[in-house]
């Protein structure tokens, strides 16, 4: 195991405005990072941070024992990058924007044409190679540049948001490309959906306001995901109050005059409880549905930690 | 890899028709001053025989081309480089240079050649009329070739301009114009010069106008020469300043 990428105590304000709070961590060969956190969290300026189009205001970032501040032209060579939009000549066709990436990254002309091929049959391009960038469809796009992050065969490849905007095919494909590549590069991708993560990485961080709060295997994170939700539907309003007494339930949250989303710890499954309080009372109950696991329950389960071990430690 | 940059940006001019309506517009009008130029010089041809020392067809033809050429691109020049970094910008594709292994300056240089590169060649096809004379005569090639020279120096003093206001700019309009104002600016700041009879060497120094026509004349001074390309460095070195403090603040 070699460590690809070392990020150091990063902060990064915009004005006053702190958007990346002292956050480090590593990546090693063979893991494939998911950088988890809704939207505004400071998953694109650290990812930025880390491609070197962003200058820390404070920390150190090396990347294959090259200082991105030192040493900038050593390090980006084993970088690849795709941004959250993807940075496309619409004018060109796929060729000559791939010619045109090798040549930016110094590929040597001889092995330029078996680069293209690689990468053209890795993302399923070959069908596109003479069409203009700017008549072919999102999903193509999004390959195209997915092509040219991995063109010069980097160490690291860096993607923000890379399934955004496609189709679930789209997505599943770029998924499966994913964890192929996952095998012999570090790759760091960035996401606000947590099914994603489960699906494709092998470490998770959660960041939430530029801080880090969660950095753990998928393994370690499956552990912290003990609480989850479900809905209720009822034909009378219920009492929330009544509701939140049950033993197990965490918070309870009002959708609308009939349906309420109550979170509760797995642990203690309270569902048969609520149902028999809800039957007992005279409320109806009409839909009762687990939820899919969200963020939001892993940002409650996270923060309910610290505020657990925040009253054990006074 | 600043080659790589240049031929991009000189290929994707082509793509679109801005550099073919450019190329054609302008090879057009000159034409047409050309041909006015070389009909004035018949006419005047029997007079001038008698004068000596007598204005010869280089000075009649040639300089006025030269100078038209300058103010006709002066105007076009602004169109040309308005898209250089701004519309990297918009598009979001600058990325795709900043994460690649290579520096700023590459960046800013490469596609300053880029654009030079399609000046050259407008000049090239200028310089085919003055050459069309050799049929029936010949040129005074001293002032011919200080002729191109000055034309080649004042365009890269342009393009430079040109380059920085579309790092500065958010829209590519707004650099056009902020481009052709400065440069305007800049052409006729030594009218005012001979406005009351005061000389104000300082502002005819800063012209463009007055190095352009020294150098038209035939006489080419390392004064001249240094102005275009302290100009020219000047404007570039800026252009990189700001593409770099990108990665700074926002």
């Amino acid at each position: 195991m070699s460590t690809l990428i070392k990020a150091e105590h990063l902060y990064r304000y915009y004005g006053p405005h702190c958007a990346v709070n002292d956050l480090s961590f590593t990546l090693e060969k063979g893991e494939i990072l998911g950088l988890l956190g809704p939207n505004g969290a400071g998953k694109t300026s650290t990812l930025q941070m880390l491609c070197g189009q962003l200058a820390p205001s404070a920390g150190q970032i090396t990347i294959n024992a090259y200082d991105l501040l030192d040493s900038p032209k050593q390090a980006k060579r084993h970088l690849g990058y795709l941004p959250d939009t993807p940075p496309l000549y619409r004018e060109l066709t796929v060729d000559e924007f791939l010619l045109y990436c090798a040549r930016l990254h110094k590929i040597p002309r001889a092995g330029t044409a078996k680069a293209l091929a690689r990468v053209k049959n890795r993302c399923g391009l070959n069908d596109v190679s003479d069409r203009l960038i700017g008549n072919l469809s999102k999903g193509y796009q999004q390959r195209i540049g997915i092509a040219q992050a991995i063109l010069h065969n980097p160490a690291i490849i860096i993607l923000d948001e890379p399934t955004v905007g496609l189709d679930p095919i789209q997505i599943r494909e770029i998924r499966s490309l994913i964890k192929e590549l996952g095998q012999d590069h570090g790759i760091i991708l960035s996401t606000h959906i947590l099914s994603e993560v489960q699906e494709s990485c092998t470490q998770v961080q959660i960041i939430q306001q530029g801080r880090l709060i969660l950095n753990e295997t998928i393994a370690g994170l499956n552990k912290h995901m003990n609480t989850a939700s479900l809905e209720l539907m009822t034909r009378a309003a219920p009492d929330y109050n009544t509701l939140k007494a049950i033993p197990g339930v965490i918070s309870v949250e009002g959708l609308s005059y009939q349906r309420t989303r109550i979170h509760f710890d797995t642990s203690q499954n309270p569902a048969e409880h609520i149902a028999e309080t809800v039957v007992n009372l005279g409320w109806g109950l009409l839909e009762m549905t687990p939820l899919k696991k969200s963020m939001e329950d892993i940002f409650i389960a996270l923060t309910e930690t610290a505020q657990i071990q925040n009253r054990t430690q006074s | 890899m600043i080659l790589s940059i240049a031929y991009r940006e000189f290929r994707s001019l082509f793509l679109s028709p801005l550099a073919w309506s450019i190329l054609a517009t302008l090879q057009f009008i000159l034409g047409y001053l050309f041909l006015t130029q070389v009909e004035t010089f018949t006419a005047l041809k029997d007079q001038l025989e008698g004068i000596d020392n007598a204005p010869g067809l280089t000075t009649i033809i040639v300089t006025p081309l030269y100078g038209n050429a300058a103010i006709i691109l002066m105007l076009v020049t602004p169109l040309l480089t308005m898209r250089l970094i701004c519309e990297e910008r918009r598009n979001k594709t600058l990325p795709l240079l900043l994460a690649a292994p290579i520096s700023t300056r590459d960046i800013i240089i490469g596609k300053f050649l880029g654009v030079w590169g399609l000046q050259l060649t407008i000049t090239g096809l200028i310089t085919l009329m003055p050459l069309s004379l050799l049929a029936g005569g010949t040129l005074d090639y001293g002032q011919f070739f200080a002729n191109i020279l000055a034309l080649i120096l004042l365009l890269a003093a342009f393009t430079a301009t040109g380059l920085y206001m579309s790092c500065k700019a958010g829209h590519p309009t707004v650099a056009a114009m902020c481009t052709f104002g400065l440069l305007l600016l800049l052409w006729i700041l030594d009218w005012s010069a001979g406005l009351k009879d005061q000389e104000s060497p300082l502002l005819a120094y800063l012209s463009l106008l007055k190095h352009f026509q020294n150098m038209q004349s035939g006489l080419i001074a390392t004064a001249d020469l240094s102005y275009f390309v302290l100009f020219t460095a000047a404007f570039i070195l800026l252009s990189i300043r700001n593409l770099d403090n990108d990665r700074l603040q926002r």
